[in-house]
């Protein structure tokens, strides 16, 4: 092989694997992509029941109902909300008032079942989407 | 007084490294004898400052020091001795300083252990190393300063994230820190490299050993922060894909395609601007992962400490280390002198391949990591990019590298024949596929995909053993002959088979656990009991127990097989009095082949206790895999060539035999 073949040989093969890679990049975004909702998004889509979402809002005070390892709770961004029901474990900072994440997918009734309720490592910390919902919703307060 | 003392010698080091960040630079682009030396005294009086100053924030924490605003915000007099240290650097300010302290301790090993580089490649890689020093005093100093004083001092702190009282979490970030902060020393010599418009072996020899060892500390720093994870989040799982996690891997990535380039300038003197181009990017790479941890862009489990004016800074310092380079590379790598062209099918086509795939990886987790990034500026859209993303797209890729990781040592430099190579390889190749089927017919008929990975770790495991046996002609010549050659063996080869060998068992144990654990979540009363994989685990009681810092329920889960006796299990759920915050403190029985793994959730006597179980098989191997990776690591660096001593340029030219090394047979190495 002359050098110029070789090196062709080699950019061949490096534009495959890339190729490759990007194929797999692609296709498992258009897959896996798992967009956020506010519950006022949620009340505004149309959502498919199997599709699989992020939900965030506030655990909306007195709403927390626990039946053995069910748990039920309604999510709000102090202008609609969403029923949710999990069954697991509840992380350590869940709590009434708090923001929270679930990520799961709306159950034909309309009620959302979450298959992951998301934990986070500081209770001072309001996860941004949360944060912007309540700001769309036109009800946030800064408090330090 | 002493926090004076500290934030005075921080200030000093911020001037001592604007000094030694350019009047060496100077000094070597003029060929001046004493700028150049001054390099040497700076970082070892650098070193020395930021160390003063580390100890001054330690004495606060060990002091409970409340005048102190970063000990008032992140200590308690109330917490135990060992937490106090580490609360040093369970927060913001605390870990900057360690950053800072891990690279001036760096750059002082460069000037110490230096001895043998050329003066001027010396005090280039000093200056550029102080250069990256004065970036994070400046931030330091500027935007979090940790000697911070409060008047009047309140009784008390509030106490640290209990999440970070662990002994696991308490050296998690200094490892860490260690293999982010060893990547700036790969990348100053690549800065001086550009400088001096000169990459040959010589270079990739002396870069090698700080490579090894900024990877070794990464490898340990990532394994300890996933079985962290494991223990304390209580999910059972040790990889959550969580932006942070994906911040420690990339660099670990490209670290490990630079760690495998530099053996191809250092033995073929070719793939030389690619290798500097890796050096720049792994160390961009590990600064990103600070600007995401430190700035809170992305929705992470980890969430710190969140300034926005902090990250704008970091964002900047990232854009002129990582533009810089790239700018200085893109200007002066076309006057490196080429390398050789090369045969595919050779160790250097096997080494580029490796390199191909390892970046594609990176970028791969690059791309998951950052895209809901640029989906939320460009449209407004807040999306997750989650595991089944990075299961669709990483374990794929990792297919090739794991199949062609063990033919790789197998072929010669140069020029190689393929079909030889995969002869020696067969048995490791039956064995593996064979693994492949048990796994597939006994264990799980309903994912083959596992049961495929599952044969990849075998290969892995059994390839590098092939590999070794080889090595050594076990088998083929009388055993005092093997033990010769095993005598002969350069460290370096034998680092590289533990390692490669290791894969396999993080390999085996990732899939084992992620495919095939066993889960039950169970609420209990005190008296019933629940079945896991052949356990019985009957819930005795829940009682309060009093810890230094925080109280606790604890359960008392007696675990029993065929009727007989077989542990007791107590997860604990516990109140941090000072945070009034709750952790699970999860009860693991190891035998080493699985984890019976239990936590402890919310409840009361009258609806009993919800209990999740796990058995998770093999999942120790995947933090003994990890560690036992990073000893292949340091064996390769106790590789006598890799000393002080080993060949220079200018020894290479002049000294007599003994002196010349590298080359021991076409395999060494």
């Amino acid at each position: 092989m002359t050098p110029k073949r070789k090196r062709l040989w080699l950019l061949v093969g490096s534009l495959g694997v890339l190729g490759v890679a990007a194929a797999l990049v692609l296709t498992a975004l258009n897959d896996n992509l798992v967009f956020f909702y506010s519950p006022t998004q949620v009340a505004e889509k149309t959502i498919p029941a199997d599709r699989r979402f992020r939900l965030g809002g506030l655990v909306e005070a007195g709403s927390v109902k626990k039946a053995g390892q069910e748990v039920r709770f309604t999510v709000t961004d102090t202008h609609k909300t969403v029923a949710v029901v999990y069954r697991g474990l509840l992380p350590d900072l869940f709590r009434e008032g708090q923001g929270v994440v679930a990520e799961g997918s709306l159950g034909p009734d309309g009620v959302f079942v979450a298959r992951e309720v998301l934990a986070k490592h500081d209770e001072n910390y309001m996860p941004p989407e949360v944060a912007k919902a309540i700001k769309e919703a036109g009800q946030w307060k800064e408090r330090k | 007084m002493i926090p004076e003392l500290g934030h005075f010698a921080l200030i000093l080091a911020l001037v001592v490294a604007l000094v030694q960040g350019t009047l060496p630079l100077v000094g070597a682009a003029k060929g001046d004898d004493r700028l150049m030396a001054l390099g040497s005294t700076a970082a070892l009086t650098q070193a020395l400052l930021v160390l003063i100053a580390f100890a001054a924030l330690t004495q606060a924490y060990v002091t409970s020091d409340f005048s102190v605003v970063n000990v008032v915000a992140n200590s308690h007099s109330a917490k135990p001795l060992v937490y106090k240290i580490t609360g040093v650097w369970g927060n913001h300010e605390g870990s900057m300083l360690l950053w800072a302290l891990i690279l001036a301790l760096f750059g002082a090993a460069v000037a110490i252990f230096g001895a043998n580089l050329p003066d001027t490649l010396r005090a280039r890689v000093l200056a550029i190393q102080a250069l990256i020093g004065t970036g994070f005093l400046a931030f330091l100093l500027f935007t979090s300063n940790p000697f911070e004083r409060l008047s009047p001092a309140p009784p008390d702190g509030n106490g640290l994230n209990p999440l970070l009282q662990d002994p696991g979490l308490a050296f998690h970030p200094p490892l860490l820190y260690l293999g982010y902060v060893g990547f700036s020393v790969t990348y100053a010599f690549a800065i001086a490299a550009l400088l001096e418009g000169r990459v040959d072996p010589a270079w990739a020899r002396w870069v090698r050993p700080w490579t090894l060892a900024a990877w070794c500390f990464l490898t340990l720093g990532i394994a300890l922060g996933s079985w962290w994870a494991y223990y304390i989040l209580g999910w059972g799982g040790f990889w959550f894909w969580d932006p942070v996690e994906n911040a420690s891997l990339m660099p670990w990535l490209a670290g490990t395609a630079l760690l495998h380039s530099a053996i191809v300038v250092e033995k073929r003197d070719a793939l030389k601007s690619w290798t500097v181009l890796l050096a720049i990017l792994a160390f961009s790479l590990s600064l990103l992962g600070t600007f995401l941890v430190r700035s809170g862009v992305l929705t992470s489990v980890h969430a710190f400490a969140q300034d926005p004016a902090r990250g704008l800074y970091i964002l900047g310092f990232l854009i002129a280390v990582t533009g810089g380079g790239l700018a200085l590379y893109a200007w002066r790598a076309p006057k490196l002198s080429p390398g050789g062209l090369f045969q595919p099918v050779s160790r250097e086509g096997a080494l580029i391949l490796n390199n191909l795939l390892l970046c594609t990886l990176a970028v791969t987790v690059l791309l998951g990591t950052l895209y809901p990034l640029f989906l939320d500026l460009l449209t407004g859209n807040k999306v997750s990019v989650g595991p089944p993303f990075f299961n669709a797209t990483f374990v794929p890729l990792c297919a090739p590298l794991f199949a062609a990781l063990c033919v790789g040592p197998f072929l010669g430099w140069k020029r190689a024949e393929l079909w030889p190579a995969l002869t020696q390889l067969r048995l490791a190749f039956f064995v593996s596929v064979a693994a492949a089927v048990v796994a597939a017919a006994v264990v799980d008929s309903r994912s083959t995909l596992a049961a495929v990975a599952f044969g990849f770790g075998v290969w892995l495991i059994v390839g590098s053993i092939v590999e070794f046996a080889s090595r050594i002609r076990l088998a083929r010549v009388p055993w005092p002959e093997s033990l010769r050659r095993l005598r002969a063996t350069p460290r370096a080869a034998i680092g590289m088979t533990i390692a490669h060998g290791a894969l396999g068992f993080v390999v085996l144990g990732s899939v084992a656990t992620g495919a095939w654990h066993l889960e039950v979540i169970e609420t209990l009363k005190p008296g019933e009991k629940t079945h896991i994989a052949g356990y019985d685990v009957t819930l005795q009681r829940v009682e309060n127990v009093q810890g230094p810092n925080y109280v606790a329920e604890r359960a008392t889960l007696a675990v029993t097989t065929g009727g007989r006796p077989f542990t007791t299990l107590q997860p604990e759920r516990r109140l941090f009095v000072v945070q009034r915050r709750q952790i699970a403190e999860t009860a693991i029985q190891t035998n080493l082949l699985r984890d019976l793994y239990a936590t402890l959730g919310e409840g009361d006597p009258n609806t009993g206790w919800v209990i999740r179980l796990y058995l998770n098989p093999l999942a120790p191997w995947i933090w003994l895999g990890a560690a036992l990776c990073a000893l292949g690591g340091f064996v390769s660096l106790s590789d006598r060539r890799l000393r002080i001593g080993a060949p220079t340029r200018f020894r290479a030219r002049t000294a007599g035999p003994g002196m010349t090394g590298g080359t021991r047979g076409p395999r060494s190495a």
